[in-house]
């Protein structure tokens, strides 16, 4: 047994966000292919949920891609209304993906960045 | 042989010199090409409708003219049509401003397309739709109907590609519609071709954002870094008759093609991975596969296409409320103290005034774009001492004096705020609300006029 290590998920993986309507999507793709079942076990849609739960989050889809090495996460009710209703500066929620890149993973010590 | 797809523009707004490096590139290459633009969001068609009623002359894309003029007599010289959504609200005069700049450019000849039927605005009765998405907040009933636009699909972009059209305008079309017709139109292929139009669809989407497929909205200084970030080249993609397609970039541009500004943009505003609707195809990328090929090229493997929708989606726009905005900052020591005090000051004024809006405080520096209207995580916060803090306030309401006062509530804070407090801004816009229906596809017929700049003009 290796070594792990508590890292936020910026150091291992890159997220974009998206949205519809009151919806945000955010794709999680680790740089290291070896770290997607990782991620799989670790990045669950309860976790992902409980982010957002300040903003009034109701529900969190997690999509799998296994020949992408990528996630596909979809939250349900973030976006105060969605972009038209919301007085939030980033209606759409573009930064949302780097409040998901900020969850800890625990990560083997091979498998760290350098 | 495979035909290249260009893209110009992914959002009104984007940079007005991207087209330039791609249609050189396209003319380079010598091979057989179209390029697009996609310059219209979700309520772009409603600013641009009040726009037109102001000037039924305006109403279309205001940076079409900027696009175009230093691309349009290359393209027209090595046939290379462009197509876009650039007609917004105003399609027509959208083609009379190209017609000009046309013949300003010695290019009479040159083939212009109106697609018309995206506006059904006058033509179908909304509140008998089954409703798609909706922005919470609204009352249709008595809201008014500023636009309501269906999103059409590549059919009559492929009849204006037919009539031999070397600039096609539309208004409110598919994102992947401004690909899939070209390379309809170059391969024949069948409209119940799923599987190749799942790859036109693919196309699409990659590259309807412009440079977010090529490094924009990507880097990341120090984990994804890019090549001149300043001058990004948009996204080129090579195409094939049996499907094949491969992501690029014109050669001398900055940014990057690889796996992962690729993987990227093929999630960006996806839900179900097995079911991205649009209305010429299902796309399924459940099954995609990515490889890097060479530098700045990526093959896209893998796609699956699904029958059609029998519907079509409608986005309606109505006015809506008044949003009010003000901000102040304060620095330096006990700044953190000071912009809490300020936000509960604000919030304290409105109440004392009685004023019918609903606000929100915001501490930049501290907690804004993540934050709750309640300002959870501000309120929560306790780091370090911040060097600086801009308050922001934010109001909505119906009565637009309310909502000006309430934001003037901010400017009012340069003489009665804390110590050291500046910097004061604020301004009053009218909101636009959305609704999403969907509407069986032939209710919305669709017509193609195809004249010279010459015709046009004389």
């Amino acid at each position: 047994m290796s070594e792990t290590v508590e890292l936020p998920l910026h150091a291992v993986a890159h997220s974009r966000a998206g949205d519809k309507g009151n919806r945000s999507n955010m794709s999680l793709i680790p740089y290291d292919p070896a770290l997607y079942p990782l991620l799989a076990e670790q990045v669950t849609e309860a976790r992902v949920l409980a982010l957002f739960a300040h903003r009034g989050a109701t529900r969190c889809t997690r999509y799998a891609l296994p020949l992408l090495h990528a996630f596909n996460f979809v939250v349900d009710d973030v976006l105060e209304g969605g972009v038209n209703g919301s007085l939030n500066l980033d209606g759409h929620g573009k930064t949302h993906s780097f409040r998901l890149l900020s969850l800890t993973v625990r990560v083997p010590g091979e498998l760290a960045p350098r | 042989m495979s035909f290249l797809v260009g893209n110009g523009g992914g959002f009104s707004g984007d940079r007005v010199d991207a087209p330039i490096p791609v249609v050189r590139s396209l003319v380079a290459r010598g091979l057989p090409a179209a390029l697009f633009f996609e310059t219209l969001g979700e309520r772009t068609v409603a600013l641009a409708q009040l726009e037109r009623r102001r000037d039924p002359e305006l109403g279309y894309e205001p940076m079409l003219e900027r696009l175009l003029e230093p691309i349009l007599a290359d393209c027209f010289r090595h046939r290379i049509p462009i197509l876009g959504n650039f007609g917004a609200a105003n399609p027509p005069a959208a083609a009379r401003l190209v017609a000009r700049l046309a013949l300003r450019l010695g290019l009479p000849e040159l083939k212009i397309a109106t697609i018309s039927g995206d506006d059904v605005s006058t033509s179908i009765a909304l509140d008998q739709l089954p409703v798609h998405e909706a922005d919470d907040s609204i009352d249709t009933k008595s809201a008014r109907l500023v636009a309501a636009n269906a999103y059409i699909g590549a059919e009559p972009l492929v009849d204006a590609l037919r009539q031999g059209a070397d600039v096609v305008v539309a208004g409110r079309t598919s994102d992947p519609a401004l690909a899939i017709a070209p390379l309809v139109h170059h391969f024949g292929w069948a409209f119940d071709d799923w599987q190749r139009l799942a790859v036109g669809a693919a196309c699409g989407h990659l590259l309807e954002c412009g440079s977010q497929v090529t490094g924009g909205v990507f880097w990341d200084p120090g984990f994804k870094d890019i090549p001149d970030p300043a001058n990004i080249g948009f996204p080129i993609a090579e195409v094939t008759a049996e499907g094949g397609l491969i992501i690029t970039k014109p050669e001398d541009t900055g940014g990057i093609v690889d796996l992962r500004t690729v993987k990227e943009q093929l999630l960006y505003e996806l839900h179900d991975p097995a079911r991205y609707i649009t209305p010429d195809v299902v796309l399924d990328i459940s099954g995609c596969t990515v490889e890097q090929v060479g530098k700045d090229r990526v093959v896209v493997r893998g796609l699956a296409g699904h029958p059609r929708p029998e519907t079509l989606k409608v986005t309606a726009c109505f006015e809506g409320t008044w949003l009010g905005e003000g901000e102040v900052s304060v620095a330096g020591p006990n700044a953190l103290a000071r912009a809490r005090a300020t936000a509960d000051v604000l919030l304290q004024r409105l109440k004392l005034r009685a004023l019918p809006v609903r606000p929100r405080v915001d501490l930049i520096g501290i907690a804004s774009v993540l934050d709750s209207d309640d300002g959870a995580l501000w309120r929560g916060y306790n780091g370090p001492e911040p060097p600086e803090v801009r308050i922001r306030l934010a109001v909505e309401g119906a009565d637009r004096d309310a909502v000006d006062q309430a934001a003037r509530e901010v400017l009012a804070l340069l003489c009665c705020g804390t110590a050291g407090t500046g910097g004061a801004r604020w301004r009053l816009t009218p909101r636009i609300l959305t609704r999403s229906y969907l509407v069986l596809r032939e209710r919305v017929p669709t017509g193609v006029k195809v004249r010279t700049a010459a015709e046009m003009v004389a």
